[in-house]
């Protein structure tokens, strides 16, 4: 079948990726979508290793990390709509008020 | 305490010897609180109960000393305890104390009577009659204080008497204190008085120090015990305490050198001088001496230096008194001079001789002075009433304005106005130059015996002595009494009213009589004086030095009639211009002068002791005390450099130093903070760049290791 090494190289691949649009990219939706991509990579890694050790362990943390995520997905939601009526704009470089 | 041993020690009266000081300490506490109600004659006669009271305790004691020659010590208080040294005040009863005890109560209680008719006018001739009360209080002080000291058991005791009598000398020196040469003359007087007495009294301290450093004890019967043992082996100490107790003598005393207080303390009233400076302070250096015989006894050589002061004194005396006009000054340098006498006998150990011849000179100097003060009472009330009294308006020269009554050369004449005033003044007179059978005839020839026997020179000096006394007093009488009157005042001299002239008949009977206490067949008085000295070599009459003593008196007195009997009224008769104020000035000159400037004795002190010292003063207080001390040393040294000190301390150290550091600290911290700051971008990005690198290290760490 397929190696389990590239399942784990593709859920470290996805989360670097998702890293790096979270330190990267200005827009809140994008810099959100990095850090669901980071939830799916680890629930990725969950499965893999579920699947390596034949336990079902791993696949109910997947439905944790899913629950999880949607959560924090509509409170984040909520901030940037409260962010945009503020200031009319989601770009985080904007939000620099707290400054030194 | 002292009740018990009344029991034990004799059923007769020594227990009672406090009263003797009691009696004046109660007259003058109650003349003190209760004067300024009484009467004058109340007051008076107070305070000469309480002296004729203390004289009345004298002779209970005398009576006691009849049957106990030995007498007793009464010790009263524990004074002072410190370690070894145990002073208690105790009186001696013994014949030589009781002696004092009874010629200053006698005389003093005589001469208080006296000052109750005196003082009431001389109160009112200085204007202030509010200080009668003030004058007893100070008499009874003075009679407590005597007592104090001739009572004494012990030296320092006896000091206390002896300082307290010097204070009562100068409080009554200084009696009228406003008046006098610009109107402090008296307070300087009684000044003179007290620093005299002092310098005498640092000697009489001196010899007390080396004598507790020595015996140990200050009591006189312990002192005298171990005297002969101190002698043989530290005879230093004994030449020591003798000569310092000679200073004392000569200030409290009035010998050379220290006798220029008494001429200037005739500034007091008329008692003050017969009582403290004649009758009994000054002789309380004889007593002094004769009580420590046991140690002058010891040492020859001083006994011999005390003679020839004591000689050296009675013939300077004398010539100054022929050169002095006041009438009391004549007296005070005889009283000088007699007490010149007492030392000197007392000085050869002729104890007996001195001590009889303080008794007589008692009486008659104390009946001079006070016969001199009713003379003097006399011109002044004549004079007052010549100013006053608008009927006897007579004409008066410019001389009036400043009449000084006790002047002789105002007097003249008055023997016939005033006959009991001169009839005592003759007795004191004959007395006092030795006249038999009078008093000082008996008491002077034993000195003189005294001496021819023991001391050449002093006999050829107090023979010359005695020669002058004898003039002196001639000059005195008649210029005072015979004559024609020189003066206004003085030729409308009354007598003085009884309460004057009793006590001068008295004094007078007692001047005549007291011969008798020492009589060459019978030495009564060698015998009483032998109880309290020990064996007293009894003087022989002789014939030959009485011979040659009364001669050389009447021979005075014929010098003295010859220049101031008919000579002086010749004198008189002379216009102003060319009368001499003094037969003696063309006979002697410039003598005359240095006689009546008592040799410039006084000069002499102001020259070469006093200015030295004032500008001395001076220099320490104005230079030393101000412009060294407070103008440089305080001023610029301790305040100047004080503030330079606090200007370094605000300015470079406060401001300079700690502000410097608190400030640079505060800007450390701000640059420290500024510097920092630049990590709060307000990027989340960076934020979440950081968390990022955080984790990596942490899980590189958490892995690798």
């Amino acid at each position: 079948m397929v190696p389990i090494q590239y399942f784990i190289g593709l859920s470290a691949i996805l989360f670097t990726i998702g890293i790096l649009g979270v330190l990267i990219r200005r827009n809140a939706i994008i810099i959100f979508m990095s850090v669901e991509l980071m939830l799916n990579s680890a629930n990725l890694a969950f499965i893999t290793f579920a699947r390596m050790y034949q336990s079902l362990d791993g696949q109910v943390f997947v439905f944790f990390v899913m629950a999880v995520a949607a959560a924090e997905v509509a409170v984040g939601l909520a901030l940037i709509v409260a962010i945009f009526r503020n200031k009319q704009s989601i770009d985080v470089d904007q939000i620099n008020s707290l400054h030194g | 305490m002292w009740l018990s041993e009344a029991v034990s020690s004799g059923p007769q009266f020594f227990y009672l010897v406090p009263l003797v000081v009691l009696f004046p300490v109660i007259g003058l506490l109650v003349n003190t609180a209760f004067g300024g109600r009484m009467s004058e004659k109340a007051i008076g006669w107070l305070a000469s109960a309480a002296a004729g009271l203390s004289f009345v305790v004298a002779v209970l004691l005398g009576i006691s000393l009849l049957s106990y020659p030995e007498g007793a010590v009464v010790p009263i208080v524990d004074w002072i305890t410190i370690g070894e040294l145990n002073i208690n005040w105790g009186f001696q009863v013994d014949t030589l104390s009781v002696t004092m005890m009874l010629v200053v109560a006698g005389v003093g209680t005589l001469i208080h009577i006296y000052s109750i008719g005196y003082m009431h006018d001389d109160v009112r001739f200085q204007g202030d009659p509010g200080r009668y009360q003030r004058f007893f209080v100070f008499m009874n002080l003075f009679i407590a204080m005597m007592m104090i000291l001739v009572s004494a058991d012990n030296y320092l005791m006896l000091f206390v008497g002896w300082e307290g009598v010097g204070l009562c000398s100068y409080l009554l020196i200084g009696f009228w204190y406003d008046k006098g040469e610009n109107g402090i003359g008296n307070a300087v007087a009684g000044k003179k008085a007290f620093i005299a007495n002092r310098i005498g009294d640092f000697g009489f301290i001196l010899a007390a120090f080396i004598m507790f450093w020595v015996f140990g004890t200050f009591e006189f019967n312990a002192v005298f015990e171990l005297a002969p043992e101190v002698a043989s082996l530290f005879p230093a100490a004994i030449v020591a305490i003798t000569l310092l107790m000679l200073v004392g003598v000569t200030g409290k005393s009035a010998q050379i050198p220290l006798f220029v207080w008494l001429p200037d303390a005739m500034a007091g009233p008329t008692p003050v001088s017969a009582l403290i400076h004649a009758a009994t302070m000054v002789t309380a250096g004889v007593y002094l001496i004769t009580r420590s015989a046991a140690l002058y006894n010891l040492v020859p050589q001083v006994q011999n230096i005390v003679a020839l002061v004591g000689a050296a004194t009675a013939l300077f005396a004398a010539t100054i008194a022929v050169g002095q006009f006041d009438i009391k000054k004549v007296l005070a340098y005889s009283t000088i001079s007699q007490l010149g006498f007492m030392v000197a006998a007392v000085g050869m150990g002729a104890y007996v001789a001195g001590m009889f011849h303080l008794v007589t000179h008692a009486f008659f100097k104390a009946l001079l002075f006070l016969s001199a003060g009713s003379v003097i009472l006399g011109l002044e009330h004549a004079h007052h009433h010549m100013e006053h009294n608008s009927q006897l308006k007579l004409p008066m020269d410019e001389n009036d304005l400043h009449f000084d009554p006790q002047d002789m050369r105002n007097m003249g004449g008055l023997r016939n106005r005033m006959k009991i005033s001169f009839w005592v003044y003759l007795i004191g007179a004959i007395a006092l130059t030795g006249i038999p059978p009078l008093a000082g005839f008996w008491s002077k020839d034993e000195i003189l015996t005294d001496a021819a026997n023991f001391n050449p020179l002093a006999y050829w000096m107090m023979l010359a002595a005695a020669f002058l006394t004898a003039f002196y007093m001639g000059r005195q009488i008649l210029m005072v009494w015979f004559g024609k009157p020189r003066s206004l005042p003085a030729e409308h001299a009354n007598e003085s009213p009884p309460i004057i002239t009793v006590p001068l008949i008295i004094l007078a009977a007692l001047a005549a009589t007291g011969g008798a206490l020492n009589l060459p067949m019978w030495h009564t008085f060698t015998h009483w004086l032998e109880d309290s000295l020990g064996h007293l070599h009894a003087v022989e009459f002789s014939l030959q030095i009485a011979g040659v003593s009364s001669f050389l008196v009447l021979a005075a007195i014929f010098l003295a009639w010859l220049l101031y009997g008919r000579k002086y009224q010749a004198m008189q008769e002379l216009p102003p211009d060319k009368r001499p104020d003094d037969p003696l000035r063309p006979i002697l000159g410039p003598v005359f002068t240095a006689l009546n400037h008592a040799w410039w004795m006084d000069e002499l002190y102001w020259t070469i002791i006093i200015n030295p010292y004032v500008s001395l003063a001076h220099f320490l207080a104005d230079v030393v005390d101000w412009r060294f001390w407070h103008d440089w040393f305080h001023d610029t040294v301790i305040v100047g450099g004080y503030n330079k000190l606090t200007q370094v301390l605000s300015i470079q150290i406060d401001l300079g130093v700690i502000d410097a550091v608190a400030n640079k600290l505060g800007d450390s911290v701000k640059r420290t903070a500024a510097k920092w700051r630049v990590i709060e971008t307000g990027y989340v990005r960076n934020y979440a760049l950081s968390f990022f690198i955080g984790v990596v290290l942490i899980l590189g760490y958490l892995i690798l290791r």
